[in-house]
């Protein structure tokens, strides 16, 4: 296996996008990120797309084939890759192990969510199908009461309140802020949090992520030939993939996703370093105590510390350790199969010091944490400054 | 919820008798059914075995936004259920009142109708659970 790197990255703003079809949007990020990478398409070799639910939300499946035609990269091989939340990160991941083993020397990845064209109830059953269509949605579930149930049972093991729960969306409202692509760009308090009624208890509407239109793009590449295309190579340290039963009711714990602990130490092992060595994490928040259960997982905070951690400011960019720093899928929005690519952008402008207005400083290595579903998939990167 | 017919009929025994899965080789217990142990794999050897009906409250939720199907419901408890011989499952409260909804509540299963809905006359049944 050979190192590999991210050399162009592009993605569209995210938000609710009227007037840009599905894959409109998938040609501006890819469009843009081979642009960055200022590579030509002809050498592109293969395409790995990133995408839950398009025919729900749609109508349009098939989203290899699209990606392919309408980049004008036929007729090399484009795959689809679909992992519910965590697409995007399991796309790149996919093409990583596809130049990591030299099959390829140069794959566009690309992630892509087109969530606005169908009612809010169509969403949430659509979005319901990354857990238990059998089990959970039959007998009622909605995504966010899955989340919910977790965020009642840590609640109960370690006293944590919903105020601490909140922090987690007044931070990376905060942080959106300064992000151009973010879907808000709106300061919120405790209170708007409290406040916004209940989706499903003790989650309310600021505790779930919106729902989002957009698309991501990066290009990859093996390190040795990185820097003919940029002088700023991201490598990709360490990627790792991890499942659990689809169900939630099937896991040992309501308090931690285990796949994301196994991926988290997978990583880290294969990357040599542990969570002290992380500066900056963009995180899998689809919903508050989604964020907290990830920085306790990934090993930033022990067990039933990381809603006070939150609480106390310790995630902010200027804290230990600065988590969400693109606002998060709360924020920044969460196109579903994008956000796995968004999130490995956002490592490559912070660790490329690009992050205008919230770049963390003196950063070393970046961590990425996409979550499929209730956290039965979940894919970890870690990234470093390949120059 | 049309398209779930075949399901309904498919998990009759789960859904109606709550019946599950032991493995003869280690021991364990599952809910719904497994035709294979994963901790066993090939050496397990499945059989059906009836949960019991009654457990506690692991964790629940009211909910306040639903798929097709479930509107009329709104609002709803949704639940994780610790049975009596620890498997725990996902389901619905039914005639519990609402002060009476905690961690550790003791509930019993019920047989009530799931959804009724979409104009196609299909009406679901299975289990809920209630606070006793
Ligand atoms: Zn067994």
């Amino acid at each position: 296996m050979r190192d590999v790197a991210i050399v162009g990255a592009g993605m569209t703003k995210f938000g609710e996008l009227w007037d840009k079809s599905l894959r409109e949007l998938v040609v501006e990020a890819g469009a843009k990120a081979i642009e960055d990478a200022n590579v030509e398409g002809r050498d592109i070799e293969a395409i790995f797309g990133g995408c839950m639910a398009s025919g729900a939300l749609t109508g349009q499946e098939h989203v290899g084939a699209l990606l392919a035609d309408h980049l004008g990269l036929n007729p090399i091989p484009s795959t689809r890759v679909e992992s519910a939340c965590a697409s995007g990160g399991l796309a790149l991941r996919t093409a990583y192990t596809a130049v990591a083993s030299g099959m390829y020397d140069i794959v566009a990845v690309g992630g892509v969510e087109k969530m606005t064209e169908v009612s809010t109830a169509d969403v949430t059953r659509a979005l319901g199908g990354a857990g238990d269509q059998e089990w959970e949605l039959f007998n009622g579930a909605t995504f966010p009461s899955l989340y919910a149930l977790m965020a009642r049972r840590y609640m109960f093991e370690y006293g944590a309140t919903e105020e601490q729960l909140a922090a987690v969306a007044v931070k990376n409202h905060h942080n959106a802020m300064s992000n151009p692509y973010a879907q808000y760009h709106r300061e919120i308090t405790i209170k708007d949090v409290m406040n916004s009624g209940y989706i499903a208890s003790p989650l309310k509407l600021l505790d779930c992520s919106p729902i989002t239109d957009g698309s991501a793009a990066v290009i990859l590449t093996s390190m040795d030939k990185a820097k003919e295309y940029t002088s700023k190579p991201i490598k990709i340290r360490a990627s790792a993939q991890a499942s659990d039963s689809l169900a939630l009711s099937d896991r040992k714990s309501l308090t931690s996703i285990n796949a994301a602990r196994v991926a988290a130490q997978s990583a880290f092992k294969q990357a040599g370093l542990s969570p002290k060595d992380i500066g900056m994490a963009e995180v899998h928040d689809c919903f508050s105590i989604a964020e907290i259960l990830a920085i306790e997982d990934i090993g930033f905070f022990k067990r039933g510390e990381g809603a006070r951690a939150t609480a106390e400011g310790r995630t902010a960019i200027d804290g230990e350790i600065a988590v969400n720093t693109s606002g998060g899928l709360k924020a920044c929005g969460h196109p579903v199969g994008a956000t796995g690519i968004k999130q490995a952008i956002e490592a490559v402008w912070q660790l490329r010091g690009e992050a205008s207005g919230r770049q963390v400083k003196d950063l070393e290595y970046a961590l990425t944490h996409n979550v499929g579903g209730s956290g039965a998939s979940v894919v970890v990167h870690i990234f470093e400054r390949g120059y | 919820m049309g398209e779930n017919l075949p399901l309904v009929w498919r998990k009759m025994p789960e859904r109606y008798r709550l019946v599950g899965s032991k493995c003869l080789n280690c021991g364990r217990i599952y809910f719904p059914r497994r035709k294979i142990c994963p901790h066993c794999r090939r050496k397990g050897k499945i059989v059906d075995i009836k949960m019991p009906e009654k457990g506690k409250i692991y964790s629940f939720s009211e909910v306040h936004s639903a798929p097709p199907g479930f509107e009329n419901e709104l609002p709803y408890f949704v639940a994780i259920v610790e049975l009596q011989n620890g498997i725990k499952l996902f389901s619905m409260l039914a005639d519990s009142p609402r002060n009476k909804i905690r961690i550790g509540a003791p509930v019993k299963m019920v047989f009530r109708k799931i959804t009724e809905n979409d104009g196609k006359g299909i009406i679901a049944y299975g289990y809920k659970f209630k606070v006793l």
